[in-house]
């Protein structure tokens, strides 16, 4: 007997909901209750596998995530009940039997444990004993739903090479005992910090993928900004968690403009501002003013801050570059980088002239650092130039050119060395 | 009387491989037996994989952490130490207090239980009785 389309289409968009809604939190829970990464996720995919035919036959239950709960806790007793190598088996056994039990109510305080059990699978996908790539892989899986096909299609990697990453980082959780847990207070800082670094990186792997692969590209950007939002929800008290969410938002406001019709790069100076989305901006505004209102500045609300003084000027002309050179200066005593001073130097030179710009490049010319640095000439060029230095300039941009990769980056730089002559 | 330390190298294998090695099992239960009797055997234990390996370093006060086992070919094994610790986070915080921790670098392996041992080893076909643990470890 073959299912009628129809039922069976509104089925597989049940399921399809259900998965992105409630998978996460299912897992989350299941791993708490079975100590094993592995097996609770086995047990969540067995009981998704099962909705599809129960609810084929018997029609979608009107608590779907309900259902896969009590699922997933079934199929995750048989797992245990053949799996000897879990830790602690009998105990995590009679535990998960009690709660299976009929009769048995969640208690008043579920949501937060929600919360805690969302926010231990947070600190283990991006446990610093994991490399990189592991914690990207489980975060996007684990916490954003991600499949390991869609995680291997975004990154450019084969499926099996994406797939064997996952197994390693989840068995090593197991063998090495990577705990399931919120850090304690005094390393909660360092570990939260961690975590924010996956999120943003997962931004940027979407967003600096300015040609080519654009359309998976944009899933990355929209899935971390979901990440950011989960832990603004998760932990609403921490200014930084606020402030990458606000940085992802407004940098994603822009990237529609980001890219010519023909898929190449655009620099902000020359962006169609009314290619930007006002909504997205103002949401990025009102959580870059959550976040300040916590008083506690941090690198992420930093650059927010910046990108924000850039968005809101109605030109480059016209932007507040003495307040962005402060906000340079702050940034890089949190976290000192030559290109951190070399983005000072540069808003220094529009705010108070290309003299005390230059101040700033001179020691930065000679960092080993940025030899090769292709922005650091193109500025120096354009300081020497407003300076009246045109021999100087043209040198300059003689450097930048031949370090320059993109080619509407180089014709631009070509233009300005035109146009000192 | 010296002591001296044995220490094992071997290639990961295949599955395939690695099964037909599990199944050896009985002949390590019966050297070991047989060390103990001499009265040579000090200790024996097995480690997981070295893809459960993490290696601190300190470096400018600053604790590092890697994924991965240690690799720097220039620096070579020196000593060890097993610790008894709740999970990973605290085996690498006390690895971290180590006083050779800001020059060397501590590669911090979980090691395999005895029932752990014997498991994976029955699993892969090998017939051997729960007592063995006694003598694996």
């Amino acid at each position: 007997m073959s299912p009628d389309a129809r039922p069976a289409d509104a089925v597989s968009d049940a399921v399809a909901a259900a998965f992105r809604d409630e998978r996460a939190i299912v897992l989350a829970t299941l791993i708490r209750q079975v100590g094993d990464f592995q097996l609770a996720e086995d047990a969540v995919q067995d009981a998704f596998e099962a909705a599809v035919t129960v609810w084929r036959r018997d029609g979608v239950p009107a608590n779907a995530g309900a259902w896969i709960t009590t699922a997933a806790r079934r199929r995750a007793i048989d797992r245990l009940r053949r799996n000897r190598s879990v830790a602690d088996r009998a105990e995590r056994l009679a535990e998960l039997t009690r709660l299976d039990a009929p009769g048995w109510e969640p208690s008043m305080d579920e949501d937060s444990t929600i919360v805690d059990d969302r926010l231990r699978l947070v600190f283990t996908c991006c446990h610093p004993a994991l490399e990189m790539p592991a914690r990207v892989a489980l975060t996007l899986r684990a916490l954003g739903g991600m499949t390991t096909g869609e995680i291997a299609r975004a990154f450019l990697v084969a499926e099996p090479t994406m797939g064997k990453r996952i197994v390693r980082a989840k068995r090593k959780i197991a063998d090495a005992r990577i705990p399931y847990r919120v850090p304690a207070d005094e390393d909660l800082p360092d570990r939260l910090r961690g975590v924010l670094r996956v999120v943003y990186l997962i931004f940027n792997e979407g967003y600096a993928a300015a040609e080519g692969e654009r359309l998976v590209r944009e899933e990355l950007c929209d899935e971390a900004i979901r990440l950011g939002e989960l832990l603004c929800r998760l932990m609403p008290d921490d200014a930084e968690v606020w402030g990458l969410l606000a940085l992802m938002l407004l940098h994603d406001a822009r990237r529609a403009a980001r890219v010519d019709p023909s898929g190449r790069y655009v620099a902000l100076e020359a962006q169609d501002r009314s290619l930007w989305d006002g909504d997205r901006v103002g949401e990025g505004l009102a959580k870059l003013e959550r976040a300040v209102r916590l008083r506690r500045p941090g690198e992420y609300q930093l650059q927010a801050a910046i990108t924000a003084l850039q968005i809101q000027a109605p030109d480059a002309e016209h932007t507040d570059w003495a307040q962005i050179a402060e906000l340079y200066g702050a940034l890089g005593r949190l976290n000192p980088s030559p290109v951190v001073e070399l983005n000072r130097a540069v808003a220094v030179g529009l705010a108070a002239g290309p003299a005390a710009g230059l101040e700033l490049l001179e020691p930065l010319l000679t960092d080993p650092a940025l030899e090769r640095y292709q922005p650091l000439y193109a500025a120096h060029a354009e300081l020497l130039s407003r300076a009246g230095d045109a021999e100087g300039a043209a040198g300059a941009y003689e450097r930048a050119i031949a370090l320059s990769a993109n080619d509407v980056e180089r014709a631009e730089l070509e233009r300005r060395l035109r146009a000192l002559r | 009387m010296s002591q001296y330390m044995f220490l094992v190298y071997e290639e990961e294998v295949e599955p395939a491989v690695q099964a037909e090695r599990e199944q050896q099992l009985p002949m390590f239960v019966e050297l070991h037996r047989s060390l103990r009797e001499a009265g040579l055997l000090v200790g024996v234990q097995r480690l997981h994989s070295v893809q459960s390996a993490t290696s601190v370093r300190v470096r400018d006060g600053e604790t590092e952490i890697v994924d991965g086992p240690f690799a720097v070919t220039k620096e070579t094994l020196a000593g060890y130490y097993i610790l008894e610790c709740a999970d990973l986070d605290e085996a690498l915080q006390q690895a971290a207090r180590l006083p050779m921790a800001p020059w060397a670098t501590i590669e911090v392996r979980p090691i395999m239980a005895a029932d752990e041992w014997l498991r994976v080893a029955r699993e892969a076909g090998a017939e051997l009785p729960d007592e063995a643990v006694e003598d694996l470890a």
